[in-house]
């Protein structure tokens, strides 16, 4: 028996920086096609705003699935409702949202978005125990059993709310832009931005930096290895479940806000969204899911501005041209 | 027992309701000759092969494929654009099938080679994303497709309702192109559901069995798994695609919502589901019980819905209204997906649910 001595620190994992690159290679790419530098500048915070708030949607559906091996196709059902408990607080407030002073306004929006948190978060429970808990480990119940509570749940929001669109405007000191030189920059988006930023953050600091995190991480590597060392698995299960739904739901009032309506079709629409940049970014991975966003967000915004046609299928097209080069997402997290 | 392929429903009451719901579609335009039970008669038709194609996908393979109602639609649309752009005559139809099927047919194989090669769950996602950006496209090429509106076309002669072939004097019931098409439709539809009767019988059907059982094994004894399912994926597209002709004819029109919507992928998978997966009757149980329900159940609800109303009950008209009816469909669609997995069909053959 010889003592190895442990010199030095443990070789790092290696870092995989091409995927990371691409949306600053995508946006650089872009300035000499765009041609005016103003347009460029407005189209980038567009497209990074967009892109965090699909972030925040999906975010909480690609942890799930890496933890759990649990794909929600209802994910998007805590989206829309989200949004329509958003508009619970914020319509019977308008008076205050409308007010033309920041403190005022913010204080309408800091409940709406915390309320449609809780709701979505707590729904995530119910749904988790009821829908989820009998089908674990069993992909085709999964997609049957979560695509039926997203029917059921659309059609509760039209049975409970009506069908028709519910317009959502800005608050006031939200509403306009600002404008440095001929750039002008949409106050809500640069909102939007932080937000997006603050959870990625969150999140990642989470993850990386506190024991939860940590089991959460070998979860995702080794669900029975964690297990076995005495953990509670289940419930771990069920808080990023939860908060998953949560971040949903934040989402869900962020869109709402952006797009000005509420509609219950928009947890379907805004799922084949969320879907592909889950896949883009590689199924379980929380910064692959970044930069997927980021990625169809700058496509759509770009794509938009150039060839407004192609805008259409261009995450599809995206998507294909990730998947042949990297065919299981830009960071492949779990062997599954 | 050869139309059959030796693979008979295997319980009485079964057999019972199979033969029952056949002679009702067949004798539908004599007995009940009103435009609302023959559209109802067709849609059971229709969509018991078009459920039966998925569940060659769903019951036999294990795949979750969302992209159904787009080779459905591809179907629909190449008759409507076909029969709009050469006028009413046979040799339109007969262009819109000989560009439809194949472009169906291409459009499976390049999904099927480029996703089935992974998991379920990814091929799940892939589709549904392929079939999104599908109906975007269907709506937004107005030049060729006609958009949100769709395409209404004209019928060759011989099928026009006003066509009459045999008056209602000589047979106590009148023998017009409606009718005819109506038999069309039936027919195909009949051939099409003993069809893939065959194609799950034969030993391809069975190495597809042994896939959704356990993959890996299946690989290990020898067989090119992604083959197979590439295959059986091509079929269930190439009878979707017949359904949604057969559909475009007797509608006379295609359009995103009655050919591409996510809707009628939710309706297919209320009805395999319920009917029974992997069974290919639990389709035609299925297409019957689903379709009856929504013509006929609905108009049920809305008399609840206004007696909830009128005794002043809160939340209950709304939860009843007629057009929330989807929502006690889901609620039973969650319930048989969990305690009845093997559907209608699985019941009354007494099969242990698995």
């Amino acid at each position: 028996m010889s003592d190895v001595a442990a010199t030095g620190a443990l070789p790092k994992p290696k870092r995989d920086l091409i995927p990371a690159l691409l949306p600053v290679i995508l946006a650089l790419a872009m300035i000499p096609l765009i041609g005016s530098g103003s347009s460029w500048v407005t189209l980038t915070v567009a497209s990074l705003a967009m892109g965090m708030m699909i972030f925040i949607m999906a975010s909480g559906l690609t942890l799930v699935f890496g933890l759990m091996d649990v794909l929600n196709f209802g994910h998007g059902a805590f989206i829309a409702v989200g949004a329509y408990v958003g508009t619970l607080v914020l319509l019977p407030l308008a008076s205050f949202a409308q007010a033309d002073s920041l403190l005022t306004n913010l204080a309408v929006l800091a409940p709406a978005v915390l309320l449609a948190m809780a709701v979505s978060g707590a729904l995530g429970l119910v749904v988790e125990r009821v829908l989820i808990l009998p089908v674990y480990g069993q992909h085709l119940k999964q997609i049957l059993m979560t695509t039926g509570g997203l029917i059921v749940a659309e059609q509760a929001l039209y049975a409970l709310w009506g069908p028709q669109i519910i317009p959502l405007p800005l608050p006031t000191s939200l509403r306009g832009s600002f404008i440095i030189g001929d750039v002008a920059i949409a106050k809500y988006r640069l909102l939007a931005l932080l937000l997006g930023l603050v959870v990625f953050t969150a999140i990642q600091l989470v993850l990386n930096r506190t024991k939860i995190g940590l089991l959460i991480r070998a979860g995702v590597e080794n669900r029975e290895m964690v297990e076995a060392l005495g953990y509670r698995i289940r419930r771990l299960f069920l808080g990023v479940f939860m908060t998953g739904s949560a971040l949903a739901g934040l989402g869900g009032v962020m869109w709402a806000l952006y797009r000005e309506q509420v509609h219950a079709s928009m947890g379907n629409d805004l799922t084949v969204l969320i879907f592909i940049v889950v896949i883009i970014g590689g199924l379980g991975s929380v910064g692959g899911c970044f930069i997927g966003a980021l990625l169809v967000a700058m496509v759509a915004n770009y794509g938009g501005f150039l060839v407004p046609k192609l805008a259409l299928v261009s995450n599809i097209l995206l998507m294909v041209a990730i998947l042949m080069w990297r065919p299981r997402g830009l960071y492949a997290v779990t062997s599954r | 027992m050869m139309m059959l392929s030796g693979d008979p429903p295997r319980s009485r009451l079964l057999s019972a309701l199979l033969v029952l719901i056949v002679l009702a579609l067949l004798l539908t335009p004599i007995l009940f000759p009103g435009a609302k039970a023959m559209n109802v008669a067709t849609k059971i038709c229709i969509f018991a092969a078009l459920v039966a194609s998925y569940d060659l996908l769903l019951g036999y393979t294990g795949t979750v494929s969302f992209a159904h109602t787009m080779f459905y639609g591809i179907g629909s649309y190449a008759i409507a654009i076909a029969l709009y752009a050469m006028g009413p005559s046979w040799a339109a139809v007969a262009s819109g099938v000989a560009i439809g099927l194949p472009l169906a047919m291409l459009l499976a194989l390049a999904i099927g080679l480029f996703s089935l090669r992974v998991e379920a769950i990814f091929f799940a996602m892939i589709t549904l994303a392929v079939a999104s950006a599908f109906l975007v496209l269907a709506s937004q090429l107005s030049w060729l497709t006609g958009g949100e509106d769709g395409r209404s076309f004209q019928l060759p002669e011989l099928l026009h309702p006003g066509t009459v072939l045999i008056a209602k004097s000589a047979l106590g019931f009148e023998l017009n192109g409606r009718v005819l098409t109506y038999y069309l439709v039936f027919t195909a539809s009949a051939a099409m559901i003993l069809g893939l009767l065959r194609v799950v019988n034969s030993p391809f059907g069975r190495v597809l069995l042994a896939i959704r059982e356990n993959r890996f094994r299946a690989e290990a004894l020898g067989f090119r798994t992604v083959f197979h399912l590439t295959y059986a994926n091509c079929i269930a597209a190439l009878v979707a695609a017949c359904a949604g002709m057969l559909n475009a004819l007797w509608l006379r029109y295609a359009g995103p919502d009655t050919s591409l919507s996510f809707s009628i992928m939710v309706d297919i998978l209320l009805m395999v589901v319920i009917g029974g997966m992997g069974t290919i009757y639990g389709a035609i149980i299925g297409a019957a019980i689903f379709t009856l329900a929504q013509n006929y159940l609905q108009a049920l609800m809305g008399a609840a819905s206004t007696a909830a109303a009128d005794a002043g009950l809160p939340l209950l008209p709304g939860l009843l209204h007629p057009d929330r009816w989807l929502l006690w469909l889901g609620l039973l669609f969650i319930a048989s997906v969990y305690f009845f997995p093997t559907g209608v069909v699985g019941r009354l053959r007494g099969t242990a649910p698995k």
